[in-house]
């Protein structure tokens, strides 16, 4: 009986290994020569050219210093460091010797030319999602407009077992539908040709769908935000944190011109996602991607012009109205406060002025000689004094300090009269020396 | 004949009694490290110590400090060493440095009578030396370091 359970299990695992075996097999393919690669018209190449873009293939495949495409760009994946293969079609280090046929199922099934397995780093799991017609016009740009350029591609920084790369097969097994993008007749012909971009070439869910230990993406949390290169890729859905929701015209704006209004810029990585990659796409294409956007975060409800997050930010940036209430306060805090302010309590030297008797008094005249001619040394306090801004201020100013020292410091009625007496003071000569 | 104290030294000018004390410091006595900014009080960059007080030198006519003991930068401390002149070298305040002789001196007057200020008691003190540089943020610090230093140290030589 025990041996019968035996060799059950054994025959299953044998043939899960076989199974496996089978699956995660795939053959080489023959490589073509140059001249017997397929002719493609310009406006293939042409929407090859503008399909790469908005793949931004070169972001990944380009060192900073390096050849267009000519891979060996280090992405950091929390596994391990990947080195981008060199894509220029160069016959023996570059992809010069794919058909279209193993290049369609490079893009599509993450597979080489050799039949080796590509890591993921590489989101094949969303060009699964395009035409094939699509694919062959990125290989016609390819073919037709990169210079070939030889250099080898680096071997990848990965530890065991992560770089046996026949795993990837089961990892293609449990988390890739390598489905084209199947049309949604409840949504518009936008909608869907937004999704479709997105989903697919655009690849934007590489980056703003958060992946799981193994780093695929969590297809139920899609668009959920995740971080990227020390950066965070914000959510896409209802859940963005931003103050106003993205709107359909707000994407578009951003994927145009990389600014939208109620939200920011095209930053860090996201940076050549929109100035060397979408802004390429033709309007319609840029309008159906920022439709299905918009449709996902929800922000075609309102006019967010009018959205008390844009009311109330405006309104807590408005400088306070209580620095230019009264001018008096101004000056006050400008020509006297540095002698005439207290904290805790009043010093004797640093007279406060709202309990002043001057400022107390029926009549402003003492407070006006002081403001006018201040107090020489022989005065007061021996040994300080204040100088005189009967040459410094106005007689509007100093009717603006005193009227504010009398009203808002010693809570007392206003002097009737007050300019004019400011006035004949400043008038009449200073006092006698 | 204007008599009094500069710096500890006794002076007498001869001027017209509503010459500004400014332009006996620098002109007279020879001392410029106090400067003209404004020239109507309004700007600080002037201010001296009369008697122990900030005063705006350039609306100060010097018949007024008769018999008074004035302090200009260059008498702050003997070896420049005011602790608020400290701080100013530590936190390297000054941008263009022209308003800075004013502001130490109104800083170090401030000290004098409120030894902790907060930053409201800052603000509203050295609100009327005015700096082009927009060095405030480091002038509040410095007050403050000036601030600690001064009640740590026991020192009391403003």
């Amino acid at each position: 009986m025990i041996k019968r359970i035996f060799w059950t299990i054994t025959a299953t695992a044998a043939v899960g290994v076989v199974g496996f075996g089978v699956y995660a097999y795939k053959p080489a393919m023959d490589p073509v020569a140059a001249q017997d690669r397929p002719a493609f018209g310009p406006e293939v190449v042409e929407q090859g050219r503008i399909l790469a873009a908005a793949g931004y293939c070169s972001e990944c495949h380009t060192t900073a210093d390096g050849a267009p495409y000519a891979g060996n760009y280090a992405m950091e994946t929390g596994f391990g460091t990947i080195y981008a293969s060199n894509l220029t079609p160069a016959m023996d280090t570059g992809i010069g010797a794919y058909s279209v046929e193993a290049f369609r199922r490079a893009m599509k099934e993450g597979v080489d030319i050799d039949g080796r397995h590509l890591f993921p780093a590489f989101p094949y799991d969303h060009f699964a999602k395009m035409s094939d017609e699509d694919v062959d016009a990125i290989y016609a740009y390819i073919m037709t407009e990169v210079v070939p350029v030889e250099q080898e591609t680096r071997e990848n920084e990965l530890p065991f077992p992560l770089n046996q790369r026949f795993l990837q097969a089961g990892w293609k097994l449990l988390f890739v539908d390598f489905d084209e993008y199947a049309f949604d007749d409840t949504q518009s012909e936008d909608w869907n040709r937004g999704a479709y971009l997105a989903e697919g070439v655009a690849h934007c869910g590489a980056c703003h769908t958060p992946r799981n230990p193994v780093g695929a993406e969590i297809a139920s949390d899609q668009y959920g935000g995740a971080q990227i290169d020390g950066w965070t890729a914000p959510a896409l859905t209802a859940d963005n944190a931003s103050a106003v929701p993205w709107s359909t015209a707000d994407f578009k704006s951003y994927l145009t011109d990389g600014v939208s209004t109620y939200h920011g810029i095209s930053a860090g990585p996201m940076g050549p996602v929109v100035h060397a990659g979408i802004r390429e796409l033709p309007d319609e294409d840029i309008n159906a991607l920022s439709v299905y956007l918009g449709e996902r975060t929800g922000g075609n409800e309102d006019d967010p012009a009018t959205s008390t997050a844009i009311v109330s930010t405006l309104e807590r940036g408005r400088p306070d109205p209580q620095y230019r209430r009264d001018a008096g306060e101004r000056l006050y805090a400008t020509a006297c406060a540095s002698c005439h302010y207290n904290t805790a309590q009043i010093e004797a030297g640093r007279p406060d002025l709202g309990i002043n008797s001057a400022t107390n008094l029926d009549t402003p005249e003492n407070l006006i000689h002081v403001i006018l001619d201040g107090v020489s040394g022989p005065e007061g306090i021996e040994g300080v004094v204040m100088p005189g801004f009967r040459d410094a201020l106005s007689t509007t100013e100093i009717t603006a300090i005193a009227a504010y020292l009398r009203d808002a410091r010693a809570g007392q009625p206003a002097w009737p009269d007050l300019s004019e007496t400011v006035s004949r003071m400043a008038e009449s000569a200073a006092h006698a020396e | 004949m204007i008599n009094f104290e500069i710096n500890g030294k006794a002076v007498s000018i001869d001027a017209e009694p509503d010459t500004p004390l400014l332009w006996a410091i620098r002109d007279e006595v020879g001392l410029t490290g106090t400067k003209f900014g404004c020239g109507i009080g309004m700007c600080g960059a002037c201010t001296v110590h009369v008697g122990g007080r900030a005063t705006r030198s350039c609306i100060t006519p010097i018949s007024a400090v008769e018999g008074t003991s004035v302090t200009t930068i260059e008498g702050l401390a003997v070896e420049d060493n005011h602790p608020v002149q400290e701080a100013w070298r530590n936190l390297r305040v000054p941008q263009c440095g022209y308003c800075q002789s004013g502001q130490i001196m109104q800083a170090a007057a401030l000290l004098e009578d409120i030894p902790a200020p907060t930053d409201d008691d800052i603000d509203a003190v050295m609100t009327g030396n005015l700096c082009r540089c927009m060095t405030y943020p480091r002038i509040r610090e410095a007050v403050r370091q000036a601030a600690t230093a001064m009640t740590e140290g026991g020192r009391n030589n403003g």
